[in-house]
């Protein structure tokens, strides 16, 4: 106890690990101290993962030590690592789709009513355990691993991404449990690509580069920057949170055709009545609290789902979209969040990049072999993708594959793109370099319809918002007014004069005001 | 074969580097290679005079089951799997049998296109049971296995029927020098006139899409359904030519399909086809094709027993295919 490090739950220092000639580690250290809320910050490429990895138990580290509690931690399985003292919640949740909640409590050996307890805690008081995992939305899904991880009650939890597509009201939910973990005897380690969360629950922030631990932060006001510059080291150019570019919106003639006319979309019992004009030049952000509608919304506009009812005009003559090549023949193409639905993983880049230039032309011909190759040159030198790892698109990091399923559809020049959380858990270089895509794309004619589940995108890429709560358009909000606030209040349907149910007053309080000045826990 | 095929080279240093990122891609053909070199060494040592003759003759015993193993590596490309390829050989051996004996050369052309034009439909009928009967496609090819072993014996239940002598005579025998065998050349022949061309197209391509990740393709526009019947309806074609070549080795058509569905799903997997879609080729299941062959050579070369024989041969394909994941395992971490 008279020796600083004995005082801290985990340890790690100097750990590196090589694969091949790619040095994934150089040296990456990380201290938690007993009850804190530790953030791992790195842009992608950080080495961010694989410590993640070694921690988890499923890469073992070519030097350096791990100590838990001042005991040596080396595990070679998560159950290991668990052991060990080590629980984590990925962001996919891992859950056995083919069995039932309790079940899968059982396989893992979790305590079931201490699970029910946390899962009342973080929302979700009315869950049947017997329900079957592939029934079960994906954020309740995300929710049941955290809670099994919290009853576990391990020395250290850590959460990876855990929030990346959680919908607002259970992120603030889950913010708050965690902040509980505070002076505790356990830690959490928590990683995420939202500065906001980070400053509303972290006390410290270890943040990696390049494989190496550059720099320790105790969060408090204004270290938001400070995080972000010691991530991007000396790539960072001015604020990381600027406007991207300049927009154009006010010029726009008001009888000008819009390049997509919904009028009276209704898709089963998910979205009922949905109007809206989108036009070329601008980039409209949708805004929604997890299924309100906007996944149909935009299986409907890219021709994967049917709807009910309503019309759709693209340049002014009705369309209707049976397949996914309709829709791209009619200029609409589709960016989903899962890049698993978009690229083929083990093919090329290149392949990747060509498949929907040529579905475009709907033929089984023989492939314009010049042509083809200029243009996909093209759209990877746009998109600045890094083709090191050239071969199969698996082997890029996760910010560089989502840039190849922009990439697919820039090759063959973007009339109207439909983006659908295209940011999700990227690291905010690639994020910056994507808005600046989609505003370069509306500034050279195109219409981009942009969902977001990070409300602080609108007013960074977007020209107004649009929020849909219960299948329906609620509101529409001009860009300048769309800050986090207005947007939240409007997702869950408040007229300005209403008042919010506490919790989410309190929550989105605790949300601003952690923006503001960075105090800490709630 | 390659994907390397997407660009047109420039000068020296390009074509060095293409080669270099075709090698890449392309370890596990390479390795392969490495393999049969290693293999024809051992049958070298084992039987000095082995030379000529006896490449010829390997090279016409080959021809069915690498053609077979061509058709599988196609659907399971596409990301899926037929287990009637055996069945749909002896079907087309014996429908060409049955119709060649006696005939001129004129109607055995005749007879050939119109074998071919049959493996198309049947193959299209597997693939379009599969598509729309949603019913996993192991199953629906195993029972339409049966379909067609069933035909097959309706047409002819014992050995018999004739080949045409001009089909007899484009395999057997070399072609200039005694070193290169005419079936080898007629393998290569095929393989460069349907599978090259096709691999370049955007057929080529969809046919990967569709294996690699069916939603990706969906949502990109590719039309899935109809891709897959593609695919099994070539997969039915070159099982048509592996029956063609059934009749043509043997001098008549052979109702019973033999254990070739099976052989070929160990070529391919052997060759570096992954079973889950989207990745492989068919040089290397060729390549396979004739290492196993050796393998069985090598082993009766050494007087070992016949069943003993069998047992080793799946402790090669085991382990040559546990040694390459291995290999891949190790790449994939780095």
């Amino acid at each position: 106890m008279i020796d600083g490090s004995t005082d801290l739950l985990l340890n790690v220092t100097d750990v590196a690990k090589q694969y091949g000639a790619v040095v994934a580690l150089r040296s990456a250290s990380l201290a938690v101290r007993p009850g804190e809320v530790h953030a791992l910050m790195g842009a992608n490429g950080a080495g961010k993962s694989t410590l993640v990895k070694i921690l988890t138990g499923g890469v073992r580290p070519d030097r350096g030590t791990i100590d838990v509690r001042g005991k040596p931690f080396a595990a070679g399985s998560p159950a290991e690592a668990r052991r060990g003292g080590i629980v984590s919640v990925y962001q996919e949740p891992a859950l056995i789709q083919d069995l039932d909640v309790r079940s899968n409590l059982r396989l893992t050996k979790s305590p079931i009513e201490e699970t029910r307890h946390w899962l009342a805690e973080l929302g979700l008081p009315d869950l049947d355990l017997t329900d079957f995992v592939r029934d079960l939305p994906l954020a309740s899904l995300r929710i049941i691993d955290l809670a099994r991880a919290l009853a576990i009650e391990p020395d250290v939890l850590m959460l990876d991404e855990l929030t990346a597509a959680l919908p607002a009201n259970l992120t603030e939910r889950v913010l708050e449990v965690i902040g509980r973990q505070k002076g505790t005897e356990r830690s959490v380690i928590f990683i995420s690509h939202r500065l906001i969360e980070i400053g509303a629950v972290c006390d410290r922030a270890t943040v990696l580069r390049e494989g190496s631990t550059v720099g320790v932060v105790d969060v408090t006001a204004g270290s938001e920057d400070r995080i972000v510059a010691l991530m991007l080291g000396d790539i960072v150019r001015g604020d990381g949170t600027a406007r991207v570019t300049t927009r154009a919106h006010a010029a726009r003639p008001v009888d000008a055709i819009p390049r997509l006319k919904v009028r009276s979309l209704t898709v089963g019992s998910k979205l009922t009545d949905v109007s809206f004009d989108l036009h070329p030049g601008e980039v409209l952000g949708v805004v929604a609290l997890e299924g309100q509608g906007q996944d149909e919304l935009f299986d409907v506009l890219s021709g994967s789902e049917r709807p009910n009812g309503g019309d759709l005009l693209v340049d002014g003559a009705r369309v209707t979209f049976r397949h996914p090549a309709d829709a791209i023949r009619a200029g609409l193409v589709y960016v989903p969040a899962d890049r698993a639905e978009a690229l083929l993983m083990q093919r090329s880049v290149r392949e990747n990049i060509a498949l929907p230039l040529i579905t475009r032309l709907g033929s089984w011909g023989p492939i314009d072999v010049r042509g083809e190759r200029r243009k996909v040159d093209a759209a990877i030198a746009t998109l600045q993708i890094d083709t090191r790892a050239a071969g199969e698109v698996r082997r890029l990091s996760g910010g560089n594959q989502q840039k190849v399923t922009i990439a697919r559809w820039v090759a063959g020049g973007v009339r109207t793109m439909l983006c659908f959380d295209p940011t999700r858990g990227i690291d905010i270089g690639t994020k910056q370099q994507i808005y600046q895509l989609l505003r370069d794309l509306a500034g050279a004619g195109a219409a981009v319809l942009l969902y977001t589940s990070e409300l602080k995108e609108i007013q960074l890429a977007c020209d107004r918002a649009i929020v849909i709560f219960g299948g329906r358009i609620v509101a529409e909000i001009a860009v300048d007014d769309a800050d986090e606030a207005t947007l939240l209040r409007a997702a869950y349907d408040l007229r300005p004069e209403e008042l919010m149910p506490e919790e989410v007053a309190s929550a989105a309080v605790a949300v601003e005001a952690a923006e503001i000045s960075q105090a800490g826990p709630p | 074969m390659s994907n390397g095929a997407a660009t047109v080279p420039r000068n020296r240093t390009e074509i060095i580097e293409l080669a270099g990122s075709w090698a890449r891609r392309n370890v596990w053909t390479l390795g392969l290679l490495g393999l049969l070199v290693v293999v024809f060494g051992i049958t070298k040592l084992l039987q000095p005079n082995y030379g000529a003759a006896a490449i010829q003759g390997l090279a016409i015993n080959i021809l069915p089951i690498a053609l077979a193993a061509v058709a599988q590596a196609i659907v399971v490309i596409s990301g899926g799997i037929d287990l009637s390829v055996g069945s749909m050989m002896a079907l087309a051996s014996v429908t060409s049998a049955v119709l060649m004996k006696g005939q001129g050369d004129l109607f055995g052309v005749a007879v050939v296109g119109g074998v071919l034009v049959l493996g198309v439909v049947v193959g299209a009928i597997n693939g379009g049971l599969v598509v729309a009967t949603k019913v996993p496609d192991i199953v629906v090819t195993l029972a339409m296995s049966f379909v067609w072993a069933g035909t097959a014996l309706l047409i002819l239940n014992t050995p018999g029927g004739g080949a045409a002598p001009w089909l007899m005579a484009i395999i057997s025998g070399p072609l200039g020098t005694d070193w290169l065998p005419k079936a080898m050349v007629v393998l290569t022949v095929i393989v460069a006139v349907v599978w090259l061309p096709l691999r370049r197209s955007t057929l080529g391509l969809t046919l990967y899409a569709v294996g690699s990740n069916p939603l990706a393709a969906f949502r990109s526009g590719v039309a899935v359904g109809p891709t897959k019947i593609v695919a099994y309806a070539l997969t039915g074609f070159f099982s048509a030519l592996g029956g063609l070549a059934l009749t043509a080795t043997g001098g008549v058509g052979a109702p019973v399909p033999g254990s070739y569905t099976l052989q070929s799903v160990a070529a391919i997997v052997l060759g570096g086809v992954s079973l889950a879609g989207g990745r492989g080729g068919v040089l290397g299941p060729i390549i396979a094709v004739i290492v196993l062959a050796l393998v069985r050579t090598d082993l009766f070369f050494a007087g070992v027993d016949p069943n003993w024989s069998t047992a080793i041969q799946g402790a090669i394909l085991i382990g040559v295919v546990m040694f390459g994941s291995l290999v891949a395992m190790r790449k994939v971490r780095a």
